[in-house]
């Protein structure tokens, strides 16, 4: 590692919930689409889990805040290098939708698809066992539009864009599948803890 | 393209993008050759990365900078040179107030220093020069589209290309003695005697869309979070389709 002549950067505190490479971001939530934000309402919402299950369903917007409720507190990490520390998301455990629709043994990944089009891969393992929740509200009010409302998947051990915004559906599949920015050159399953960013970390 | 199971995303990366995965994941030893002063707040920065895989206009790299005792900050940054610079590229960086990497780079950094880069990345926001494009940038957002209006000109390609650029004053447009009759500038706070002052508007893009090239335009709008939702509203609005308009936020 080649030190740069006369940086020094900020003073810093050792954070151990800080992964490597990131920076608290405090109050900010930076907001990182590739794509136009859309005008989905809680209206035309819905959410299908289908591919490789017992059960294909969809549940529109009052099907799916029927279900039990679920929090998640604790810390995200984006990619782009911010971290944020002790947020608070509402919304709905992943594993109450699988519960529905049964995943078969063959399924081992998933793509997981918005409403603008977007799309994005893990394996299944990251989905289940309380690991990741379809999102609705954020700090107790409705998640706001830029950052995936009125609904986004939310996988907050890995990084950020795994949990993709204006959630639609999820597929299960036997094989894995690269979405969006995996197709772009990201790490097919982003680890912050192991800095995995791009193809080949 | 394999036949995948799942919904095709709508956005399609653009023709001829050579992501190389391999290139990516390495950090390379960029060397600062020069520095130019754009505006009293921006400059760019030329290095030699002698094994620089090449890039296409609109991507971006990673830039580490590592302190004595080991930490290290990175950040990202649009690269502003055309490709075809071989073993060079440049950067613009604005000097944001007490700003870690970009202060480093407006108040420390000379010729001769060297930093860690990766890259190229993201495919998504590239443009190979195939299709019109309709390019709407603010402030430092307007560093990936000055790569596509200088491959423009150096290919002298004839696909469309026009450039919307919004900037607070005259004195603050970055690249404006480059800018031709591809240009139009909109200046928010003062503008230059007979020019209104005022941010993008519906009546900027009106002509730009009249135009209609075959194939229609490929939007790329690039800035502050603020601006790109301000600007790809104007564009839906307009009637763009949403899935042809990329967007590149710094934040
Ligand atoms: C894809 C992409 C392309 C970009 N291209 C360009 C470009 O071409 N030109 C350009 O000038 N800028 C560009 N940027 C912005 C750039 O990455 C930096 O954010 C900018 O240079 C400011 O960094 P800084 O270290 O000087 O400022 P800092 O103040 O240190 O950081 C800037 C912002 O990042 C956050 N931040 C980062 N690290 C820390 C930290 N350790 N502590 C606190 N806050 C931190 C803060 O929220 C702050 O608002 C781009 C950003 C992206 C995402």
């Amino acid at each position: 590692m080649n030190v740069t002549r006369d940086f020094t950067g900020r003073a810093r505190v050792h954070n151990p919930g800080l992964p490597p490479g990131q920076y608290d971001a405090g109050d900010d939530w930076p907001v990182l689409s590739a794509e136009v934000t859309p005008d989905l309402t809680a209206a035309d919402w819905s959410f299908r889990v289908d591919g490789l299950v017992e059960r294909p369903r969809a549940w529109d917007w009052d099907e799916a805040r029927a279900l039990p409720g679920s929090e998640y507190a604790g810390d995200i990490h984006c990619v782009t290098s911010w971290s944020k520390f002790g947020v608070r998301f509402g919304g709905v455990s992943l594993d109450a939708f699988l519960d529905v629709v049964r995943p078969l043994p063959t399924a081992t990944h998933a793509v997981a698809y918005a409403h603008t089009g977007y799309t994005t891969n893990l394996p299944l393992a990251d989905l289940t066992g309380g690991r990741a929740w379809i999102a609705f509200e954020y700090g107790g009010r409705p998640l706001p539009p830029e950052h995936g409302g009125p609904a986004r998947l939310l996988v907050p051990h890995l990084y950020f864009w795994k949990s993709a915004k204006w959630i639609a559906g999820i597929r299960l599949l036997d094989h894995d599948e690269p979405g969006f920015w995996e197709q772009n050159g990201y790490h097919a399953r982003g680890n912050p803890w192991r800095e995995q960013r791009y193809a080949g970390d | 393209m394999t036949e995948t199971s799942t919904p095709r995303t709508r956005f399609a990366v653009p023709g001829r993008i050579a992501v190389s995965n391999r290139a990516a994941a390495r950090w390379q030893t960029a060397t600062l050759t020069e520095i130019r002063r754009e505006t009293p707040r921006a400059a760019s920065f030329r290095f030699a990365v002698p094994a620089w895989a090449g890039h296409l206009p609109g991507q971006h790299l990673m830039l580490r900078l590592t302190a004595p005792d080991g930490y290290t900050a990175q950040r990202h940054y649009s690269i502003s040179s055309a490709p075809d610079d071989s073993g060079h590229l440049e950067l613009t960086l604005d000097h944001v107030d007490g700003g870690e990497v970009s202060g480093w780079f407006h108040t420390r950094a000379r010729p001769g220093d060297e930093v860690a880069v990766r890259g190229p990345l993201s495919g998504f926001f590239a443009w190979p020069g195939d299709r019109p494009a309709l390019l709407v940038g603010a402030g430092s957002g307007v560093v990936p589209l000055m790569s596509m209006v200088r491959l423009h000109r150096a290919r002298g390609l004839t696909v469309p290309l026009r450039l919307l650029v919004s900037a607070r004053s005259p004195e603050e447009l970055i690249y404006a003695r480059e800018y031709g009759a591809e240009t139009l500038p909109v200046f928010t706070r003062e503008a230059p005697p007979g020019v209104p002052v005022g941010r993008l508007a519906a009546a900027h893009l009106a002509p730009v869309l009249a135009e209609r090239p075959a194939g229609g335009w490929e939007a790329y709008v690039c800035g502050s979070n603020a601006f790109a939702e301000h600007a790809s509203r104007l564009l839906v609005a307009a009637g763009q389709p949403v899935d042809r308009i990329r967007i590149e936020r710094f934040g």
